[in-house]
């Protein structure tokens, strides 16, 4: 029993350590295959760590009271809800602690006044709309799939699911895919902060926080990165290293659609992950219960 | 702290302000993001936002009607910041310097800390500046240290 316990500390030890390490090379490695794809040689790898660091020495210009709290719970909950994934919890607890985080995140833009944060907080809000049903009815899936909410963690004995969940939720994946797109703020879904547009709506959700603040907006974003690499690997994980690789595959594939597609309309980003995700999502699901 | 030190000389964000400029060097400015001189590879970023930027960068001369902006996008970035003047106009207000309305170069509204000249600044004379002024934040760092114990 103890054993189990001091293996699961150092799993959650473990994963916030390693988490932003991976998460901060794989943003790296985007930026620079982002730059290739545009002709251009591109910054060195460790840039992103550059940033955060460099982020983290500025001024602390704080507009309010409550900002930094939102932030580091931002933070907290995106951590908590890889922690959860990687001792094999409850799938839907984390689906829930992951949309807390972005929450947090949101009631941070909304606690000033500017109006660029506001419009980006709003943006974020019919994201979040946009992907949540997607995400429930993967989760729907998996269990349907499996029979538990539960997960195994992802090392031990490759979740336990006997045959890769791909074979009973091929179109779900395809519609976890599609909302991942907005996840990782990727065109053509990057309305309420986008990587490369710095210029439009100011810079959108994060326009009012600066310096450390930033800095932990940033670090966020690479443990919830792992964390939907992680959902990937989980549909394939028969051996771990093929969906890990895969996984990789998958996210090479949401660069090139960044590098590829225009900024669309929000109204559409709705009706075409409502539409498209809920439907093939849907589709999955159906063919599930007649099976 | 060496390695906020590093970074910080790796990952100068910019932001870029155009005063009265007649666009000749905004043009020049904008071609550094190219791919035939792409400014990321020394980690430089064009940033739309104060709060992110480290370096301000001014093209054109300052005017009755452009000094509270500007002195307003200078308040709102975070310490250690510099400040770029490109191009002619910007260094001495050029050949606009003596219009009723020009105040001059930006130098009589912000401390100015690397002057690019040229009319219009070559983006290789852009980059060197904005490189210069990268290494001038350090001591600026230090300077925003001592005052914050002080």
């Amino acid at each position: 029993m103890d054993i189990v316990i001091l293996k699961d500390i150092l799993t959650v030890v473990a994963t916030i350590i390693l988490a932003p390490l991976i998460g901060g090379l794989l943003t790296g490695i985007d930026r620079k295959i982002t730059a290739r794809m545009q002709s251009r040689s591109g910054p060195p790898i460790f840039q992103p760590f550059y940033d955060l660091f460099k982020l983290l020495g500025k001024e602390r210009l704080i507009v309010n009271q409550t900002q930094m709290m939102f932030v580091i719970g931002h933070l907290f909950f995106a951590v908590a809800a890889l922690a959860m994934f990687m001792l094999g919890q409850d799938l839907l607890m984390i689906l829930f602690i992951m949309a807390f985080s972005s929450i947090m995140l949101i009631m941070g833009a909304m606690s000033v006044r500017s109006p660029y944060s506001k419009i980006g907080a709003q943006r974020e809000i019919v994201q979040i709309m946009a992907y949540e049903p997607v995400l429930i009815l993967m989760v729907v899936g998996v269990f349907l799939s499996t029979g538990s909410f539960m997960i195994r963690p992802l090392f031990s004995d490759m979740f336990g699911f006997g045959k890769p969940l791909l074979y009973d939720l091929p179109l779900v994946f395809i519609a976890f895919i599609y909302v991942l797109t907005i996840k990782l703020r990727k065109s053509p879904f990057d309305f309420s902060m986008s990587h490369h547009a710095h210029q439009e709506l100011i810079k959108g959700i994060t326009t009012e926080f600066s310096g450390p603040q930033l800095a932990v907006i940033e670090l966020t974003h690479w443990y919830e990165l792992v964390l939907f690499l992680g959902l990937i690997t989980m549909f394939f994980a028969q051996p771990v290293w093929v969906g890990i690789l895969i996984a990789l595959v998958c996210y090479f594939f949401e660069i090139v659609i960044d590098n590829i597609s225009a900024r669309m309309t929000w109204k559409w980003m709705l009706q075409a992950t409502w539409i498209v995700g809920i439907g093939v999502a849907m589709t999955n699901i159906i063919w599930l219960y007649l099976k | 702290m060496g390695l906020v030190k590093k970074s910080r000389m790796k990952s100068p964000w910019v932001l870029h302000y155009d005063c009265t400029s007649c666009n000749g060097c905004d043009i020049e400015t904008l071609a550094c993001l190219t791919p035939l001189y792409d400014v990321e590879r020394f980690g430089i970023i064009n940033v739309g936002n104060p709060k992110h930027a480290d370096i301000l960068v001014v093209t054109g001369s300052v005017n009755k009607r452009n000094e509270k902006v500007l002195k307003n996008l200078y308040n709102q970035m975070p310490e250690p910041k510099a400040v770029v003047a490109v191009g002619a106009c910007a260094c001495t207000g050029g050949i606009f310097k003596d219009c009723y309305n020009v105040l001059g170069g930006v130098d009589k509204v912000l401390p100015v800390d690397v002057y690019v000249p040229g009319c219009c600044a070559k983006p290789e004379a852009i980059i060197d500046g904005i490189m210069i002024a990268v290494s001038k934040l350090e001591e600026k760092a230090e300077a925003m240290k001592a005052k914050a114990h002080a």
